[in-house]
């Protein structure tokens, strides 16, 4: 990331990524579903909460995202958000906005091994017509150029993130469908299994990074 | 009505350059992308962006189909006096945003 990159995500004020933190905040306070509550009436802070996700939730592991729709059907009785949609995204962002410079902590707990295991084989896995696994590019080659820009090492430490390709804001699984149409391999689904152990791999794996949520990136 | 954000400093020295930053949501859509069966989306973006200080006009912009989705000015003026800046973004499909700031100049 740039300098100029860099200064834009610091300010909230250049930082567009804002829009969506704004609207997420609107969203919390307002009222959905059948039981008539808002996301405010039972949560305060949430200081901290982003850091500690994909967490198990009910015997299955979930992302923020995720979880934040849980909430939804579970408590507020309201139809779940499509994942990567304005709202969600805009939720997850004011969620996160809130853990900003806190460091990443996933505790590896017995139950949550095994899909830490899964998520680091997917990551070492060749795959797709390239032939090339995650680790490849980004554990062997970081720092190293492709198609003229830097080679980073995968932290997902700003997610969700305003992506200036983008024009958006978008989840870090819309960032691995990026990797992986790359090397021409099929993405999984939005909200698959697979995906959300490969962002609990990357998670862990960035542990005691600070997060930077919702981060500006090119 | 869409959100914009604002950054105007809140005090000022009489005479000194101050930086203003102006940041609006907006999809910006060129109007020459088409959908995957070939229906052109049609343009929607802002055309005009104009800023007053104290009523008096600083800065007038007008935006094109390149210009990216929320789009970030920043521009300078210099403090003449105490007063309220006025940002105003319109556009395609009746779209209109506002927002103001106030600036105490010693």
């Amino acid at each position: 990331m740039g300098r100029d990159t860099r200064a834009m995500q610091d300010d909230d004020a250049t930082n567009p990524a804002t829009l969506w933190v704004l609207d997420g905040e609107a969203l919390w306070n307002q009222k959905a579903g059948a039981a008539g509550k808002a996301c405010a009436d039972c949560h305060s802070s949430m200081k901290g909460v982003a850091a500690r996700y994909p967490a198990l939730h009910a015997g299955k592991l979930l992302n923020l995202d995720q979880r934040i729709n849980a909430c939804r059907v579970e408590r507020q009785k309201a139809p779940a958000l499509q994942l990567e949609s304005r709202d969600l995204l805009a939720l997850s962002a004011w969620v996160g906005r809130q853990s900003r410079g806190m460091p990443i902590d996933i505790e590896v707990t017995e139950q949550l091994k095994p899909y830490l295991e899964s998520g680091r084989a997917a990551f070492n896995r060749r795959e797709g017509q390239l032939n090339i696994a995650c680790a490849q590019c980004h554990d062997e080659r970081w720092g190293a150029r492709l198609a003229g820009n830097p080679i980073p090492q995968a932290h997902p430490t700003g997610y969700p993130i305003y992506r200036l390709e983008w024009q958006g804001v978008g989840s870090l699984q819309r960032r691995l469908r990026n990797c992986m149409i790359g090397v021409r391999a099929e993405p999984y689904e939005y909200g698959s299994p697979e995906f959300v152990e490969l962002e609990l791999y990357l998670m862990w794996r960035a542990r005691g990074m600070k997060l930077e949520t919702p981060a500006v990136r090119p | 009505m869409a959100r914009a954000i604002v950054r105007v400093p809140a005090t000022a020295k009489r005479g000194q350059i101050i930086e203003i930053k102006a940041l609006v949501g907006h999809i910006m859509e060129t109007g020459f992308r088409r959908t995957e069966i070939g229906t052109l989306i049609p343009r929607d973006i802002i055309r005009l962006f104009v800023c007053t200080y104290n009523g008096e006009e600083i800065l007038r912009a007008d935006f094109h189909p390149a210009v990216a989705a929320n789009p970030l000015i920043e521009f300078t003026t210099i403090a003449t006096e105490s007063g309220k800046l006025e940002f105003k973004w319109t556009g395609d499909n009746l779209f209109s945003a506002s927002e103001s700031a106030e600036i105490t100049v010693e």
